[in-house]
């Protein structure tokens, strides 16, 4: 019987105590052959009882001392990871938005193509919940400007729920975006050499409790994430 | 001497005291003094050298010295502002590192109390 793989699960949290225990439950009864999965909260400074929920189901806490945002949240898991030499380790946003079920498909797609990053991506398929027009409009955007600038084909850039191999979580530890990381991330990963794949995967509305990013087709989001993503373009990897 | 160069001289070395104690008190980093130090030291160098505006004003082509006042100003403010901006990036990044490797040193702390404890 070989190993099994060992999978962070990192759950990154802003006041979230609302969908959290739901997730935690269902993460836990989760069974994946040929993986070990451990899931790990990463409370990014909440106002509210995160904490306290994530303790009270029993689940691994990185207790941020001040907030980082989802970037600095999601890289603090992937240090945990490097930390402890997991093999694999998957974004799930703490609203539920990403049902642990899915993370399946994420997995499989990695036995089968050997990527690095792997997205589960609301756009291939028109199935789950779609979000705004306007959204949507925005991620067309980023599809051309992630395809001029990587080369890779990626409908759902914005995606937060993926799958990092061994190299992917090494290259992230060293640099991952603070805000609104998931494009410019891409980016960064593929001038590395790292491969990029995208899978479809149905996402859930938030369960519980207030996004944080409330407009998202907002103009500030746009600008700064195209210069992030020019400025990684032209940026020499270490 | 006009009134207004004498004002000038005694305000310009009144603020290059207070400066001098701020860093002596360790409330002002030396890096950051050095830009009001000279400023404070070209007010100075005009307060006495009356003139010394006229004759800047020709080299550098304006009509009107005041104008070449304003702009020297600006300029060297948005210089400044530039640096802030740098050194607050700087911290900022630090302390992204310093929360990630409190938060890991919090929940190895956590585990070992609780192996402890089984």
């Amino acid at each position: 019987m070989p190993m099994p793989k060992q999978l962070l699960i990192i759950i990154p949290c802003y006041n979230e105590q609302a969908s959290l225990p739901a997730l935690l439950g269902e993460v836990g009864s989760l069974q994946i052959p040929g993986y070990e999965l451990t899931p790990l909260v990463v409370n990014d400074c909440s106002k509210d009882n995160t904490y306290a929920v994530a303790k009270q189901y029993g689940a691994k806490v990185l207790d941020l001392p001040i907030n980082l945002g989802i970037g600095g949240a999601v890289q603090s898991g992937l240090l945990y990871a490097s930390q402890y030499h997991f093999d694999f380790a998957v974004q799930m946003d703490g609203d539920g938005q990403h049902p642990p079920k899915e993370l399946i498909k994420l997995l499989a797609h990695n036995e089968a193509t050997g990527a690095n990053l792997i997205i589960g991506s609301r756009f291939i398929e028109n199935e789950g919940f779609q979000s705004s027009f306007t959204r949507r409009l925005g991620i067309g955007y980023f599809y051309w400007l992630t395809r001029i600038l990587t080369g890779v084909h990626v409908f759902d850039s914005t995606s937060g729920f993926r799958l990092f191999d061994k190299k992917a979580i090494e290259l992230a530890t060293n640099y991952y975006p603070d805000e609104y990381p998931e494009p410019e991330s891409l980016v960064h990963f593929s001038k590395a050499g790292l491969r990029i794949s995208e899978t479809p995967v149905i996402m859930a509305g938030r369960m519980g409790g207030q996004s944080s990013i409330r407009n998202f087709a907002s103009l500030y989001y746009c600008i700064k994430v195209t210069l992030a993503m020019l400025f990684s373009a032209i940026r020499k990897t270490q | 001497m006009a009134r207004i160069q004498i004002i000038t001289i005694i305000t310009s070395l009144l603020f290059l005291l207070y400066i001098s104690r701020l860093i002596i008190k360790g409330k002002l980093r030396e890096e950051y003094a050095i830009v009001w130090c000279v400023c404070t030291l070209i007010l100075v160098i005009f307060s006495f050298w009356r003139s010394g505006l006229e004759v800047m004003s020709k080299l550098f082509g304006v009509y009107e010295a005041p104008n070449l006042v304003f702009t020297a100003s600006i300029f060297v403010i948005l210089i400044y502002l530039l640096h802030l901006s740098v050194v607050a990036s700087k911290l900022h990044k630090q302390n992204k590192q310093m929360a990630q490797d409190i938060a890991l040193l919090k929940e190895k702390v956590y585990s070992e109390d609780r192996q402890l404890e089984n």
